[in-house]
């Protein structure tokens, strides 16, 4: 699991209170992951702070996995 | 239209004195202050180093593990009371409709903290704030959740009248009631106002004591050396319902509400009337709702909260009100022991006057060490040592900033 999987995940565990091993590449924030809009929103900003990056709202609604929060970061860090 | 009678058939409390009704009883009756140093946050900074918190509160009790960062304190506090309160009443949530339960709740401030640490971080570390700021940080949110957790869809909103708020909630509840547009209602209040901000806030004001030397006589009601009151947070939920409901289901009774007063002091921002004008008439309110004559009194649970002025003004609109009945009266601050819980202060004041006519005994008001000239010495505040009296009627008095007046009176069941 690369740098970025591993922070990812420690957030989504941390701020919507799932176990570890709910969170795969697949899983949906609000389909599976029990998030609301507000939650959804919260994790972007959290993304945001710990990669020091922008996510625009128009991109931001595009990520809606776990997976997709990944790709998006690590071709965003790079 | 006819009204309907209204009693009191749950409580639940969380404040400095017990995270149970009970043990907040216990407390009461023996005199013990609530105060300590703060530990919510370091005071070493602010001119007032200590208050009167709640202690050991496990909110996990209450909520779900994953809710909590979501709810600021003071919405903790509410869920924990009604919790209480609901189980106390005995209610099968199973059976209830909840279209005809309501939730109407007090809050003075609301999420602080929140406001608090959102700002900051807005100012210092990114430029957004979280999607939970608002929603978390309002005060009518608690009210908003507990009916959410529970599913009651009747009437629910929350009363705002600084250290009014609460006591003005349960007099909506109690009138939403007696029209008959709701037969349960959760009420009462919390606050969590033991934070930077409330703190310094209110030491600007020159409203706190700053006894640091000796926080637990720093609560000290009609004291000649009071300097200002302890600011303390918590909550208390009362499970208000028509009498016939009650009966119906077989649910204890703790006590009957049998009237409220509401009134404006019309004076000033944050200093009482010096001649207790407002003060005076919400009582009298009061008594002519509850349908009693000022002989029919026992016991006051008063504002007193250990000011300089306000300490004067209250025992003079007591007089006005009940003339010479006023020293036959048992009064007491039981501020003296809790602190003030700004918003949440009517709700909790509210459960001592009822646990005191349950229990026949009058709460007393801790540290007294002198009496003040100013104030009339033939009132028994009952200082120091609680007092053994069969209470048949008491009232419950709240004033907030802005001159907000509200009075309470419960009846023995």
């Amino acid at each position: 699991m690369s740098d970025v999987a591993a922070k990812v995940k420690a957030i989504i565990v941390d701020k919507l209170g799932v176990d570890e091993s709910e969170v795969v590449p697949e899983a949906s924030f609000t389909n599976d992951l029990g998030a609301d809009s507000l939650d959804t929103v919260e994790l972007i900003m959290e993304f945001e702070k710990e990669f020091d990056l922008a996510i625009p709202d128009d991109e931001a609604e595009k990520i809606s996995t776990v997976g997709e929060a990944i790709a998006h970061i690590e071709s965003a860090v790079k | 239209m006819e009204l309907k009678r209204v009693v009191i058939t749950g409580v639940g409390t969380v404040n400095p004195l017990g995270n149970s009704v009970q043990e907040y009883w216990e407390n009461l009756k023996k005199g013990v202050s609530g105060a300590g140093p703060i530990t919510h946050f370091d005071a070493s900074k602010h001119v007032t180093q200590f208050a009167c918190e709640v202690k050991n509160f496990d909110p996990l009790l209450y909520i779900d593990k994953k809710e909590v960062r979501k709810h600021d304190l003071f919405t903790q506090y509410a869920f924990a009371s009604t919790a209480q309160a609901i189980e106390d009443s005995g209610l099968d949530l199973e059976k209830v409709d909840g279209d005809r339960v309501g939730v109407i709740w007090g809050a003075g401030i609301g999420g602080l903290q929140t406001f608090h640490e959102e700002v900051r971080a807005y100012s210092e570390e990114r430029p957004r704030f979280s999607p939970f700021f608002i929603p978390k940080m309002i005060a009518n949110i608690a009210g908003g959740l507990v009916s959410i957790k529970y599913g009651f869809r009747g009437p629910n909103y929350t009363t705002v009248s600084a250290c009014a708020s609460s006591t003005h909630a349960i007099i909506d509840a109690f009138n939403m009631i007696r029209m008959g547009k709701a037969d349960m209602i959760v009420t009462g209040g919390s606050e969590a106002g033991v934070n930077e901000a409330g703190v310094a806030g209110f030491n600007s004001m020159r409203a706190l004591s700053t006894r640091n030397d000796d926080p637990k006589t720093a609560s000290r009601p009609f004291d000649k050396d009071r300097d200002g009151f302890v600011i303390a947070e918590g909550s208390a939920a009362f499970i208000l319902e028509e009498y016939e409901h009650a009966v119906s289901r077989g649910a204890k009774i703790y006590a009957e509400v049998a009237g409220g007063g509401m009134s404006g002091d019309a004076f000033h921002m944050t200093a009482p009337d010096p001649d207790g004008r407002g003060a005076s008439l919400v009582m009298k309110w009061a008594l002519e709702d509850a349908g009693i004559k000022p002989e029919d009194v026992d016991y006051i649970n008063v504002h007193g909260t250990s000011t300089p002025l306000g300490d004067i003004a209250e025992p003079k609109a007591i007089i006005k009100t009940f003339g010479d009945h006023a020293y036959k009266l048992s009064i007491s601050s039981t501020k003296s022991m809790t602190g003030h819980l700004l918003g949440a202060a009517g709700a909790v004041e509210g459960l001592a006057s009822i646990l005191a006519i349950q229990n026949s005994i009058v709460p007393p008001t801790i540290n007294h060490f002198t009496d003040d000239p100013e104030i009339d010495s033939k009132l028994d505040f009952t200082f120091n040592k609680a007092k053994e009296r069969e209470i048949k009627f008491a009232i419950s008095n709240t004033f907030g900033f802005g001159g907000h007046n509200a009075t309470l009176v419960f009846k023995k069941f």
